[in-house]
């Protein structure tokens, strides 16, 4: 087995007095799909945020490509310089159930701020990368579109680019197609297919449970502030063992037919 | 009413009106360019996360927006060269007055409109690796700027007329050449309706040319 690109070891993460995790560990390998499900409000946007530090974890341990994120100051919690936060992030790619794109650039500006800002890149060869990108979910012809003319499911195809383009090693996509009309859903899961089938590690989250079960190589039932159940996805959606699972995919499958 | 308009009275003093323009511009451009950028940083000082920087815009923002800028300018040009042994000219009265009372108001519409940027933008730079500093000057200050031009264009047409003030501790602006030839040539009528519409043909294009950037910027929506 393949050392973890991504470890969490003991994550603990409050909203105030409402505790989402208690103790999350979990183990990433490259090449791992991991799906996250869980109910509204079990902590999955919380636990990919805490993974890029878009929220600070409260206690535990981050550790990229076997080193910990961050350095325990004085009061004893862990904290974490500006500069080791974006270093982290260039490795940790992350896409948006509402896709954030800049409204204020192109399509292809969109792309090219992360390799110009903060990789500093020259204009000339960013935007080489960007359309080679854009290209790749198939939204070359855009490159001077501005956002707002585009459709949902373009803007999402977008931003995915926008993070491809960083070369991250790790993508976390959270709900990528929950605020897309259904006809929009397959071109953007499509998209994530592909970089599934080109190897790439992933952490989704998702509530198309039949997308997970064909993409993933791991799923991730959250409940009870922690991770509840996990397995293959034979093994989590078709034979789930624990009763929350089993209620959750119960909900799901009501209207399947 | 059977007045006679005598307007030659007053054109007659065109080089000290000339006077007068150059000087309202000059302090316009001055009080405009501190105005804006210090209350872009005291608009920044408000949201930072260090306490005494919060504390010390806030209290600058409420200090100079709640008392009358003529005040201000009387007591920087009397006041302070007593207290400091500084010497003051009218110029710099004028300045302080107008540009501290300006970064003011203008700190709270930069407040606003930052604050007006869906935290999703803040987020989307910040998960590619953009800094703080990165994502303001890139992503929020851009679209927060588009969003607040309106009202910095109301701050700066204020700006202008607030020149008229400095009048008060004889700076040479155009109201100051006004008085000085009302007084001369006995036509205040004439000279003050003068004065009026030199600032109106000074103003209205100038607003006219934020109307047009503000439609330049509108390209992305
Ligand atoms: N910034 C925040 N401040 C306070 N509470 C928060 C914050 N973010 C999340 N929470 C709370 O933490 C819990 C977990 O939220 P999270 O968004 O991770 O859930 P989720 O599983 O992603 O839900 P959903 O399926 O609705 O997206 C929820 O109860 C939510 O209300
Ligand atoms: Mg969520």
């Amino acid at each position: 087995m393949t050392d973890p690109i991504l470890q969490l070891r003991g994550l603990e993460k409050s909203f105030g007095d409402m505790q989402v995790f208690k103790n999350v560990d979990l183990d990433v390998a490259p090449g791992d799909r991991i799906a996250i499900l869980g109910a509204s409000g079990s902590g999955k946007s919380t636990l990919l945020r805490c993974i890029n530090v878009l929220e600070t974890p409260d206690a535990g341990d981050i550790r990229v490509g076997g080193k910990p994120v961050g350095a325990v100051g004085s009061n004893g919690r862990v904290r974490y310089s500006e500069r080791e936060l974006c270093a982290l992030r260039q490795r940790v790619g992350m896409v948006f159930q509402q896709f954030n794109l800049f409204p204020h650039m192109t399509v292809k500006q969109n792309v090219t701020e992360g390799l110009r800002t903060v990789k500093g890149i020259a204009s000339a060869k960013a935007d080489e990368r960007a359309l080679k990108e854009l290209s790749r979910v198939g939204l070359a012809d855009k490159a001077e579109t501005y956002p707002s003319r585009l459709s949902g499911g373009q803007k999402q195809r977008v931003a995915i680019a926008r993070a491809l383009a960083m070369d991250p090693e790790i993508l976390l996509f959270d709900e990528p197609t929950s605020a897309l009309d259904p006809a929009l859903v397959g071109e953007v899961l499509s998209v994530i297919e592909q970089l599934a089938n080109e190897g790439r590690t992933m952490l989704l989250v998702t509530h198309e449970i039949g997308f997970a079960y064909h993409m993933a190589t791991k799923i991730v039932f959250l409940a009870e502030g922690g991770i509840y159940e996990m397995g293959t996805p034979d093994a989590v959606l078709k034979n789930p063992q624990k009763p929350l699972t089993q209620a959750f995919l119960a909900e799901h499958q009501r209207f399947h037919f | 009413m059977n007045y006679h308009w005598n307007f030659a009275s007053v054109f007659e003093n065109w080089p000290a009106l000339l006077i007068g323009v150059e000087g309202t511009l000059r302090l316009f451009v001055v009080c405009l360019l501190i105005g804006m950028s210090l209350g872009l940083v005291v608009g920044l000082g408000r949201r930072s996360k260090s306490k005494p920087v919060k504390w010390l815009s806030t209290a600058f923002v409420e200090f100079f927006r709640n008392t009358p800028v003529l005040v201000q300018i009387l007591w920087f040009y009397y006041a302070l060269p007593i207290l400091t042994g500084l010497e003051i000219s009218p110029f710099m009265a004028a300045i302080l007055g107008i540009s501290l009372n300006s970064a003011a108001y203008s700190a709270e519409i930069f407040r606003g409109g930052i604050q007006s940027i869906e935290p999703g933008q803040w987020e989307a730079a910040t998960a590619i690796g953009m800094s703080r500093l990165q994502t303001l000057r890139r992503i929020v200050l851009p679209q927060a700027i588009r969003r607040v031009i309106p009202a910095l264009t109301n701050r700066g047409v204020e700006i202008f007329k607030m020149s008229t003030l400095a009048s008060v501790v004889a700076y040479v602006e155009l109201l100051q050449q006004g008085k000085l030839i009302a007084s001369l040539n006995f036509n205040p009528l004439e000279v003050y309706t003068v004065i009026g519409a030199i600032f109106l043909l000074i103003l209205y294009p100038i607003v006219r040319l934020t109307y047009a950037l503000e439609r330049r910027l509108a390209r992305s929506d």
